[in-house]
């Protein structure tokens, strides 16, 4: 395991293929947890790890010493199932203890299956009703510019939540006060519960509907560490508006039985499928 | 400090919309508290935060005709450090409970919804525009203050409050004037129910826009022999249990008066706290169908909430337990 980061610079140095492996370890905490609680979802948490790593560790301002800082870069994961990949990420980053991912769905846990951000720090809002994290960030981004841009303000969200009326609404509302102040990533694996994304609300032209609401739109994959940090970056420079990264992503990613398998939306590995799945995710550590 | 505009009482005051005077003190308010933000949703001009927002534009927010979305940048705005005010009608924004009840309550943010509109007497609009559960709604959510002023004192008062108040909260205001009912020493303190008078035949226990046609009752019931004491319940929950049950055992009968549906609201939290501790005879007055249009006396009138009304049903409800 490689040695813990803990300041904001020591994090930028990092390479890619230690961001790589960061991602790796992340995934085998989230398969740990998942076979570990019996329940959750292991689909759009894969999904999202090198999205979730890649703002954590290369992109926002903020420090686990001080979850309270008010200055702090904001994230609200408005895909609040996919919270496994955000409490890996913070134990990982020393929020608090590692052993604790084991917690997760347990009766008396501080890791509720989705956040409760009264019970851990750094969960900044409650989110697990779908469609409803990207007004959270559009309030907390207004807040920002009352304070002179004070911090930046990042809300990942499900490709399925887009269906949900409330995220139009948000849409509208986020480029009209003109809140450059603001990144919204989709998580797009093209799954949901019922089946393909296209087979259940079709969501296509989906870059067009989020252009032709006056969002600067960045389609990349969302995978690659070198796409999704470059399209990070770039949403820092975009003036008056806000953007969205549509990032392509697999559902499962990283463990063969479960990519693009609609089932393992919401479905736990039993011991056996855990065991499989982590050794696999042990054989794609890069020798060097 | 220096004497507030509602330092004044009952004596002085004219009749004004619960909403009207939350408006002015919010106006008020946000020259001294600079983090206090209002929300809006295309009805400005119907919660009287217009003044507000033409003083402080760089901390009025107009969102359009989406609720939803309007609640949930209160709460990031309210986990960032600021006041939010978030304002509609009591029926459209607690129509968004599903926001409220995750984005809002469960993050534990400091957002206050404020419901204009609330009840029957908003009139002519009809049932969609009248707020008749939205307060059974808020009722049921963890950590929410209900409050529902009963006059322009009580509503600055509790608007006041409401800015330093540390979790969510829910206040519900009318469109229509109120008569003032407290007095100039009134100091408004969430959670306590208030005597407006003594008596001892019967409790009629009231909230909001019914508080005045309650007490007039109450002089209507003096004159037919009855001695009825009247509490305003301003705040519905936490509810004054103590003094409810105080009073149950002092005039071992009760009666609430709502504008408002008699499931869940404020009929519904007085059953609720007095049936563990002091269970006496509840008649609760209120609506318990859809709404309709008509002039707000008319209506108040028809549905059981005019003065006259409400005595007569407390006579009927006395005389049947006798």
């Amino acid at each position: 395991m490689p040695p813990a980061i803990e300041s904001m610079t020591q994090r930028q140095t990092l390479s890619y293929r230690e961001l790589k492996e960061i991602a790796r370890e992340v995934r085998i905490d989230i398969i740990r947890m998942l076979a570990e609680a019996g329940s959750g979802h292991p689909g759009g948490s894969l999904s999202a790890v090198e999205i979730v790593v890649s703002l954590f560790y290369q992109i926002m301002r903020h420090d686990p010493k001080r979850p309270d800082w008010p200055h702090r870069d904001r994230f609200v994961l408005s895909k609040g199932h996919a919270c496994p990949v955000l409490y890996a990420t913070l134990a990982r980053l020393g929020y608090f203890p590692r052993e604790e991912l084991m917690t997760l769905r347990k009766l008396g846990s501080r890791l509720q299956g989705h956040p409760d951000p009264a019970a851990l720090p750094f969960l900044e809002a409650a989110t697990g009703a779908l469609g409803q994290g990207l007004s959270v960030a559009i309030g907390m981004a207004l807040a920002s510019k009352l304070e002179k841009n004070a911090w930046h303000t990042y809300c990942l969200m499900g490709d399925g939540e887009t269906q949900e009326g409330q995220v139009w609404e948000a849409a509208m509302s986020a480029p009209k006060f003109k809140l450059d102040n603001l990144t919204a990533i989709i998580d797009y694996n093209k799954g949901q519960i019922d089946g393909h994304t296209w087979e259940v609300m079709d969501l296509e032209p989906i870059a067009d509907k989020w252009r032709a609401f006056n969002w600067k739109v960045l389609t990349i994959d969302g995978h690659d560490f070198q796409k999704v940090i470059a399209a990070f970056k770039e949403a820092r420079t975009i003036k008056e508006r806000p953007t969205m990264i549509i990032a392509h992503t697999v559902k499962g990613k990283g463990v063969s039985f479960m990519e693009n398998v609609i089932a393992w939306h919401g479905k736990a590995p039993s011991k056996e499928e855990a065991e499989k799945a982590i050794q696999e995710l042990k054989d794609q550590k890069e020798e060097g | 400090m220096g004497r507030r505009m509602w330092d004044v009482g009952r004596e002085t005051m004219k009749p004004k919309a619960s909403r009207a005077a939350f408006g002015e003190a919010i106006e008020e308010l946000g020259a001294k508290n600079t983090n206090i933000v209002v929300l809006d949703a295309d009805l400005r001009e119907s919660t009287k935060t217009g003044a507000f927002a033409k003083k402080f534009p760089e901390r009025a927010f107009e969102f359009g005709i989406a609720e939803a979305n309007m609640i949930g940048a209160g709460v990031g705005l309210a986990l960032a450090g600021k006041v939010p005010f978030v304002c509609s009608f009591a029926c459209f924004i607690t129509g968004r409970f599903d926001q409220i009840k995750v984005s809002l309550c469960y993050s534990r943010a400091a957002v206050h919804v404020i419901g204009t509109h609330g009840g029957i007497a908003v009139g002519a609009d009809g049932y969609s525009q009248q707020g008749l559960e939205d307060l059974a709604l808020m009722r049921s959510l963890p950590h929410m203050l209900v409050l529902q002023p009963a006059d322009e004192i009580e509503t600055k008062a509790a608007t006041q409050y409401l800015t330093s108040h540390k979790g969510p909260s829910y206040m519900r205001l009318t469109r229509h004037n109120l008569h003032p009912v407290n007095k100039d020493s009134y100091r408004f303190i969430p959670g306590k129910g208030v005597i407006l008078s003594e008596g001892k035949d019967v409790t009629l226990v009231a909230s909001g826009g019914t508080v005045k046609p309650a007490l007039d009752a109450a002089e209507a019931l003096a004159q037919a022999g009855k001695s009825a004491q009247v509490i305003n319940i301003h705040t519905l929950k936490p509810i004054d249990t103590e003094l409810l049950a105080e009073a149950a055992r002092k005039t071992r009968r009760l009666v609430t008066i709502e504008d408002h549906t008699i499931y869940g609201g404020l009929g519904g939290a007085v059953a609720e706290a007095l049936s563990e501790t002091n269970p006496v005879p509840i008649k609760r007055i209120g609506l318990t169908d859809f709404g309709e249009s008509g002039e707000t006396d008319e209506l108040l009138e028809k549905h059981g909430l005019s003065s006259r009304r409400i005595a007569d049903q407390v006579l009927e409800f006395l005389k049947r337990l006798v």
